[in-house]
């Protein structure tokens, strides 16, 4: 089975998001870049399907932020082919165009099987998963908790959750999308030694392609940033007037009368 | 995934026997004298001596995918009692996590969050390196941050991951701050430049990742004029001190204690009022146990007139550990999930059995162990846990408040 995993940079949150001067977008240069979490997951789950029933893994992704690293860390899991999109903007298209340009890769490494993080926090004009699906003439199941080998080759078992935790086990036939919520078990660790090792010994692939950013359909008119509410009550005194307070907020909030 | 591993048991204390100044592993008796002094050793499925006799045995996978390889907290005992003077703490458990990733075995969850954040953010807390400098905020007495304002200076602070970003330590931080700057030493910091030294990540037998930070870390050092490094942290300064010039990386460097205790004299004449406190002192497991430093923290609290210095029953030598080093700080969730407890639950009822007010201490990791650890026992009201600094820094009238 040839699995292609899209993954994604997104901003890392652990620093605050600035808005740009326009009010209209974030300030980008003062942003780092993580590997998008559902991703992560994509290609845990596509390391897996592999380790149970062969076949290889492609990461595709966009050349910005942090990228090498990330790219470097698949590796050092176990993907064999990196493909590194040129993106002059350093920062990820929207959907709709990085879909196509995604589906031109991953058209060329004959992927049976693409896995995708079926959301990204920076995502607000459409999510990726199914743009992909669509760009590649694929059919998509999305919110996709495990998947493991088919009853037939060309298939794959897919578990598909639901609202109140309601899980369906679905069979797809291939190829097609995958939009991974998360894998069958956590994103691996691996040892950083194998990671300095895939700097040492691991090429990118680097399509030909450079991506302009693209018109999309939605424009941002204005970003705000989050406006503080009332703060939490610090709740001072002894444990018994600390549960009377406690007592008492719970009934001002109507959970106990 | 995981992967048969492909070492024999042979060749794991063969490994042992090359990497490590110890006596090799190869000369164990099975006297079981580690397994004994082992604070957890209790709880553990395979204690330090069955971890060669299983290695001899031929069972390799069963050592490396043991809860126990992730429960020793880096306190040295077993090393020094060991007659054979083998290097357990700093050689035998290194090697086997570390072999125990390379086979595809997963370390607890809790560590591989604190191995990705050095990784990715240089410190083991997950905060933004820009934040590195917080603690300075407000702060009466200038910070020379050298990533931006580089000049030579005599001292370079490391000030460690726990100092910068963790409240509670941020006030020692800061009280070490005046009290330097008093002392009229010419002193810098590397801001959002510095990165965690990694001792833990070392002992953790996440070579590679330690690797990483001694690279970068030495570069950083490079580019800067100093005559020593300093640290708040014993685990940094074990690190630098045995561990960095195995790389090539030699630099002069003092813990805290030691630094002031070359300047008593200077020290003496800055201390303006008592602390009137019955103190007992907590040795650090690097500096104390295994670097045998245990007169200077002892001095600078004599010092400090109106403390009354009481030992715990265990001390020097023999002290407790508080179960943090090691990787230990963020692994108290694994070691009670298999049998273990903290062994900072122990070690504050040691010291309240001394009648102390005051538990003093001289590492980052042991205030927020020690003060949890004293809230458990219902101690919080009667034993106060302070950094020696921030006693020093009470009676010489540059503290934020009141100790006692």
């Amino acid at each position: 089975m040839n699995i292609a995993v899209v993954v994604r940079q997104v901003p890392d949150l652990i620093e605050s998001l600035d808005i740009d001067s326009t009010a209209s977008a974030l300030d980008w240069e003062s942003i780092s870049f993580i590997v998008n979490e559902c991703d992560d997951h994509a290609l845990e789950q596509a390391l897996l399907l592999k380790e149970a029933n062969g076949g290889t893994v492609s990461v595709v992704a966009f050349d910005f932020g942090d990228v090498e690293n990330t790219l470097y860390t698949a590796a050092a899991k176990g993907a064999e082919r990196l493909v590194k999109i040129p993106c002059e903007t350093h920062r990820h298209p929207s959907p709709w165009t990085a879909a196509s340009w995604y589906a031109q890769v991953i058209r060329d490494l004959a992927a049976d099987l693409v896995l995708v993080g079926v959301q990204a926090h920076d995502e607000f004009d459409g999510v990726l998963a199914p743009a992909l699906a669509t760009a590649l003439s694929m059919p998509y199941l999305g919110v996709i908790r495990g998947v493991q080998a088919g009853s037939r080759p060309t298939t794959v078992a897919a578990c598909k959750e639901f609202p109140r935790a309601v899980r369906a086990r679905m069979e797809i036939e291939l190829p097609a999308v995958l939009g991974i919520l998360g894998a069958d078990r956590p994103p691996r660790y691996v040892p950083v030694s194998r990671i300095r090792n895939a700097m040492n010994t691991v090429h990118f692939e680097e399509p030909g392609l450079n991506v302009p950013l693209g018109e999309s359909p939605v424009s941002v008119c204005r970003l705000y940033p989050p406006v503080s509410g009332t703060h939490a009550e610090m709740i001072a005194g002894s444990e018994a007037e600390a549960a009377d307070r406690i007592a008492d907020i719970l009934v001002e909030k109507g959970l106990l009368s | 995934m995981i992967t048969t591993s492909t070492n024999t048991g042979e060749e794991l204390l063969e490994r042992l026997s090359r990497a490590e100044s110890g006596e090799s592993p190869w000369g164990c008796m099975q006297c079981g004298l580690c397994a004994a002094s082992c604070p957890l050793g209790d709880a553990m499925q395979l204690r330090p001596r069955d971890l060669i006799l299983q290695l001899l045995a031929g069972n390799v996978d069963r050592v490396l995918q043991s809860p126990s390889l992730w429960m020793c907290v880096g306190c040295y005992t077993c090393s020094l009692r060991c007659p054979r003077g083998i290097e357990l703490t700093d050689g035998l458990w290194p090697a086997l996590r570390d072999s125990s990733m390379q086979a595809g075995f997963q370390p607890p969850a809790e560590l591989q969050e604190t191995f990705q954040n050095l990784f990715k953010y240089g410190n083991t807390l997950g905060k933004s390196p820009r934040q590195r400098l917080a603690w300075a905020k407000d702060l009466n007495v200038p910070v020379r941050d050298l990533s931006k304002d580089p000049c030579r200076v005599d001292v370079l602070w490391l000030v460690g991951c726990y100092p910068s970003y963790y409240p509670r330590n941020q006030l020692v931080t800061r009280a070490w701050a005046r009290i330097l700057t008093k002392l009229g030493v010419s002193w810098g910091v590397l801001g959002a430049a510095e990165k965690s030294v990694g001792e833990c990540e070392r002992l953790f037998g996440e070579e590679g990742l330690f690797e990483t930070l001694v690279e970068e870390n030495r570069k950083l050092f490079d580019q800067h004029e100093f005559a020593q490094l300093l640290t708040l942290d014993p685990h940094a300064y074990r690190a630098l001190q045995a561990f960095y010039p195995r790389y090539g990386a030699w630099y002069p460097v003092q813990h805290y204690t030691m630094f002031l205790a070359e300047r008593m004299p200077q020290l003496q004449s800055l201390i303006v009022r008592p602390v009137e406190a019955t103190v007992t002192y907590h040795d650090n497991c690097c500096v104390g146990r295994r670097c045998a430093s245990y007169d200077a923290p002892r001095l600078l609290l004599q010092l400090i007139p109106g403390i009354k210095l009481v030992e715990m029953q265990r001390h020097h030598e023999d002290a407790l550990c508080c179960g943090g080093g090691g990787g230990g700080m963020w692994l108290d969730g694994h070691i009670v999930a298999h049998g273990g407890h903290r062994l900072s639950d122990d070690r504050v009822l040691q010291a309240d059995a001394t009648g102390a007010d005051v538990l003093a201490v001289s590492c980052p990791y042991e205030l927020s162990r020690f003060e949890d650890a004293a809230k458990v026992a219902g101690l919080e009201q009667r034993l106060k846990v302070r950094d020696i600094i921030e006693l020093l820094a009470e009676s010489m009238e540059l503290g934020e408040g009141s100790v006692a």
